[in-house]
């Protein structure tokens, strides 16, 4: 186990090798740079190149990316073009909002999705199977800033029975009610299409379980009904949803930047968005790495976790 | 004496999408404590369906449709689902073709065995724990104390096939259902198994209701033969005068399909013409009659009854039951078999 | 390429006379990785050093428990499976590292049937549609022709030729294999291996197969491979059989002396292990053997029954018996020390 963890730890470093020199590619392509997004378009060209000069962005793209790189081996991840504040230190701000966000959104997924997806497998082609597969189709296919204004507008204007947005109440600790209060509009968003989906992966795999040998054994030997499927059953049918919810992480990390935006929500999606908008190269390329970390590293919790939860997987 | 199982003309229907089929019918025989009734036929003819229609392990869409069904002389066909499960895997258990995939992949062996001791026999962990041990002694598992924390996957086909019947004899059935329980094995390992089964019936005395489409294991086994076909059954006897005296024509197909090892050689065999009939599309009159060599006028228009030709041996056959007129270019089987079946019935 | 062709069925009759096809010290493993690199730490020694000759016009019985390797001996012999080791001799001819090009033209000489007839045909398809398509892919009909070939094939399988434009979902288990013989048969093959043909249908089915498989050797003058674990079948099809164990042959012979009299241990307990259809021969001794077959990762040393021989003694768990040809005489062979 720790070999295989070791080895798949080893083959991390080409692959985000890669990734940076992809990444830096492609934010330099874009148009503009850091300078030009911030500059007073009255400020004389000189001082503009001098500025330009001095951050290095007229070096060619080969070395600008091994300087960062070679800062990057420090453990430095450079200084932000927009703020100069430390990119470490912008980052590590953001970062605990979205994850706290994140996982609650992916709770409150699974909270829907495997009842449901259970109660549509056990009554398969009935009104309810419909009806809960339908649902799963909306929530699927409803938008993100959709849902987020609709539910804004319901629950924050209208009722008045949420906040409206941000984190926690403005300038006070409201405690924690008050952080949760926040998050429920967000999370929700969130949860919606992670729900749509993961319902019909739980059902499809419900499905096939039901179908196995070992539920007559079990029956056989005199076992409820109610243990049958919730004991023998789901332990087997939410293997393979272990797998999916592996790949939920980097889809919410996507879905983080619109909700966050939406709801002020001052994570590591808002800050995406503003270091794009002003091109901040450092600071985009801190973020490119830190989600291409938490997409390997939730590909190597999944395998883990499923060879824990499977006694017939074993990693190697 | 009370028989220990009594089927009484059961019928079991189940719903498709294109309509109701039936897959057992009007099914009936009886079941003495400590005897060992095979029921031999081949895929569809209903032999499985009858022991899941005692077990009430019919699914959503299977049921009993008339019939009694009766344990110890207590009816168990109307009895309440929660009354049923207190016989499965108590008073009657079963063992599965397929050790593979019969036991959860995901629970230790000792605690799918607990389970079913803990639910019936009401044993305190610890004692659970200990029955579990001895009964996968019994069954032959060596080390049974390591075997018990290990997953399914670890073990072999045998091994698993001796956990499965160590879990349905745990709690001392009086009646064992096996479905085939060693079609999915080696030919070295089928012996171990039915070895296992012999040795473990005289211990505990349990009847066995052995279902298999394996001639050479019911002649091995069984002490009473059930032959069904379609749904029906079509002979019944007990085993040496089945084999020394098949009268049903299907019978006899059967046992000139297999290839005898000890036998000299064969040119060609003696098969059954066409296939099983599918359940929606039952011929009518006798069954059989579109794959029999006998078939005539009778056979095509009306259903043959299962009558007694002899003492304990019943046969569904208009021929056997001497009503059709043979002509003289019909099979010479017949003609063997139809005199003894004169005199056994006088 | 077509030189080739034309070298391979303008052969002289004299070569005919020698085996089919002949296995030299045939050898398939299969490697197992593990740690940090992923190196080749051991192997699955599917088939380790066998040798057999399989004469035309006649069965070749390959008869083990599951995990002896007979299945691989024959997908290796289609070359559908890389062989580690040895050679495979067709007509003569070693094909064991020929190209997939050079192989082609030998494809529709050397046909398989296989155990499942659900899943080794296309669903998708018609009866007629999967016929055709290997005569058309190999030249061997035209799209005028393959129509009356249909036909000509379905009679001899005995499906009615009404049936060709069905699929295959609606044929019984039994129809399917008989189908699946038909597409082994639309290239006018030599040789074809049998991988367990009957072990999925039922009893009376069997029979038909087997008579049908039987029939049409007969006719056709086909040489078959039969694998199988029923014995049965294996009897009554076979002219000579080859037992296997954990990846060895350890007996062959003609099917009487296989079956009349069997030299080595594991053959003997194979026999007596199967159930008899007469009860009244339930009270006979037997030859119970204990335990599983080993894993082929691992063999056991020496000779590879030692684990569960009721005869074995110290010599057998150091020294492998080898397989010496006619060493019984009469082209029977056993690999046991003591030959019983």
């Amino acid at each position: 186990m720790l070999t295989y963890i070791a080895r798949r730890l080893l083959i991390f470093i080409p692959v985000l090798l890669g990734i940076t020199v992809i990444n830096f590619i492609i934010v330099n392509m874009a148009p503009g740079n850091p300078v030009d997004m911030y500059i007073d378009p009255n400020m004389s060209p000189d001082i503009i190149e001098a500025k330009k000069e001095a951050l290095g962005l007229n070096d060619p793209i080969l070395i600008q990316y091994l300087k960062w790189l070679g800062t990057l081996l420090t453990g430095d991840l450079g200084y932000s073009m927009s703020s100069y504040a430390p990119v470490a230190q912008l980052v590590g701000e953001r970062i605990m909002p979205t994850v706290t966000l994140g996982l609650a959104a992916l709770v409150l997924a699974l909270l829907i999705a495997i009842p449901l997806g259970i109660l549509s497998a056990l009554k398969q082609n009935t009104k309810i199977d419909y009806l809960v597969t339908g649902l799963s189709f909306i929530g699927t296919s409803i938008p993100n800033f959709f849902l987020g204004l609709a539910l804004i507008y319901i629950f924050a204007v209208n009722l008045g029975v949420l906040p409206t947005g941000g984190m926690q109440k403005l300038g006070g600790d409201g405690g924690m009610w008050d952080r949760i209060a926040h998050m429920i509009l967000p999370a929700i968003v969130l949860a919606t299409a992670i729900a749509g989906r993961k319902v019909r992966y739980v059902r499809a795999s419900m499905l096939d379980v039901l179908k196995q040998d070992y539920l007559r054994t079990a029956r056989s030997k005199g076992v409820h009904e109610f243990w049958v499927t919730n004991k023998h059953a789901l332990r087997n049918a939410l293997l393979p949803v272990i797998t999916v919810v592996g790949l939920e992480i980097p889809l919410l990390l996507g879905g983080a930047i619109i909700t966050e935006q939406i709801f002020q929500w001052p994570g590591i999606g808002q800050l995406t968005l503003q270091s794009m908008m002003s091109r901040d190269y450092p600071t985009i390329m801190a973020l490119n790495l830190i989600a291409a970390i938490a997409v390997l590293g939730a590909n190597l919790l999944t395998d883990i976790l499923y060879s824990a939860a499977d006694p017939r997987i074993k990693v190697s | 004496m009370n028989d220990l199982l009594e089927v009484d003309g059961i019928q079991t229907v189940f719903r498709t999408e294109r309509g109701e089929v039936t897959s057992v019918d009007g099914v009936s025989f009886r079941l003495k404590a400590g005897e060992t009734l095979g029921i031999v036929g081949e895929s569809g003819c209903g032999k499985s369906v009858t022991s899941l229609s005692i077990m009430r392990l019919l699914g959503k869409n299977g049921s009993i449709r008339r019939g009694e069904i009766r344990l110890n002389g207590r009816s168990i066909t109307g009895l309440a689902e929660s009354a049923m499960r207190q016989i499965r895997g108590s008073e009657v258990s079963m063992i599965f073709q397929d050790p593979m995939t019969s036991l959860n992949p995901v629970f230790t062996i000792g605690s799918q065995l607990i389970e079913s001791i803990s639910l019936h026999l009401k044993l305190k962990n610890k004692e659970a724990r200990l029955h579990a041990i001895d009964m996968l002694r019994k069954v032959g598992i060596s080390r049974p104390e390591e075997i018990m924390d290990e997953y399914p996957h670890k073990l072999s086909g045998g091994m698993r096939q001796r956990v499965m019947i160590a879990i349905a004899l745990s709690c001392k059935p009086k009646l064992l259902i096996a479905d085939e329980p060693t079609t999915a094995l080696d030919v070295t390992i089928q012996a171990q198994i039915l070895d296992l089964m012999k040795k473990l019936r005289e211990e505990t005395g349990t009847a066995i209701m052995l279902i298999t489409h394996d001639l050479g294991v019911v002649a091995e086994m069984a002490d009473r033969v059930i032959v069904m076909y379609a749904g029906q059954i079509v002979e019944e006897a007990d085993v040496f005068t089945l084999f020394d005296k098949p009268l049903h024509p299907y019978t006899t197909g059967l046992m000139g399909s297999i290839p005898h090892l000890d036998a000299d050689e064969e040119e060609t065999l003696a098969s059954i013409p066409g296939t099983v009939p599918p359940l929606q599309q039952m011929p009518s009159g006798c069954r059989f009659h579109t794959r029999c060599p006998l078939a005539g006028e009778k056979c095509m228009s009306e259903s043959p009854p299962l009558l007694e030709l002899a003492e304990g041996h019943y046969v569904r056959c208009w021929a056997a039951q001497g009503h059709m007129e043979l002509s003289p270019t019909e099979s010479s089987s017949m003609e063997l078999s139809l005199p003894q079946t004169k005199g056994a019935m006088t | 390429m077509i030189e080739f062709d034309a070298r391979a069925y303008d052969r002289p009759e004299s070569q005919t006379a020698s085996p089919l096809v002949k296995l030299d010290g045939l050898k398939t493993y299969y490697p197992i990785r593990k740690g940090l690199l992923g190196r080749v730490r051991g192997h699955v020694k599917a088939v380790d050093d066998v040798s057999l000759d399989i004469r035309e016009g006649e069965t070749l019985g390959l008869v083990g428990e599951s995990g002896c390797g007979k299945s691989t001996i024959g997908r290796t012999i289609l070359r559908l499976e890389e062989s580690t080791g040895g050679q495979i001799v067709y007509k003569g001819e070693n094909i064991t590292r020929y190209s997939t090009s050079k192989m082609r033209p030998l494809r529709t000489e050397m046909q398989m049937i296989f155990q499942d007839p659900f899943s080794s045909l296309n669903p998708w398809m018609r009866v007629k549609d999967i016929l055709k398509e290997p005569m058309l892919a190999h030249g061997k009909a035209t799209a005028s022709t393959a129509d009356a070939e249909v036909d000509r094939l379905l009679d001899a399988v005995g499906i009615p030729r009404s049936y060709k434009d069905r699929y295959v979902h609606e044929f019984s288990g039994g129809q399917r294999q008989r189908i699946g013989i038909a597409r082994a048969l639309s290239l006018n093959p030599k040789f074809i291996v049998c991988d367990e043909p009957v072990s999925a249908l039922d009893v009376s089915i069997q029979a038909q197969v087997l008579n049908l498989l039987k029939a049409l050797q007969k006719e056709l003058g086909l040489t078959y491979l039969f694998i199988a674990h029923g014995l049965g079948a294996v009897k009554y099809i076979s002219t000579r059989i080859a037992v296997m164990y954990l990846g060895k042959v350890v007996e062959i012979g003609t099917k009487e002396q296989i079956f009349r009299n069997p030299k080595h241990p594991y053959t003997q307990i194979l026999l007596n292990a199967y159930p008899v259809p007469n009860p009244h021969l339930r009270g006979r001794e037997k030859m119970v053997v204990q335990g599983d077959v080993p894993s082929p990762t691992a063999p056991p040393s020496g000779c590879r029954f030692h684990t569960r021989c009721p005869f074995a003694q110290e010599r057998c768990r150091q020294e492998e018996p080898p397989l010496t040809a006619d060493s019984l005489g009469d082209g029977h062979a056993a690999a046991c020390h003591f030959t019983l």
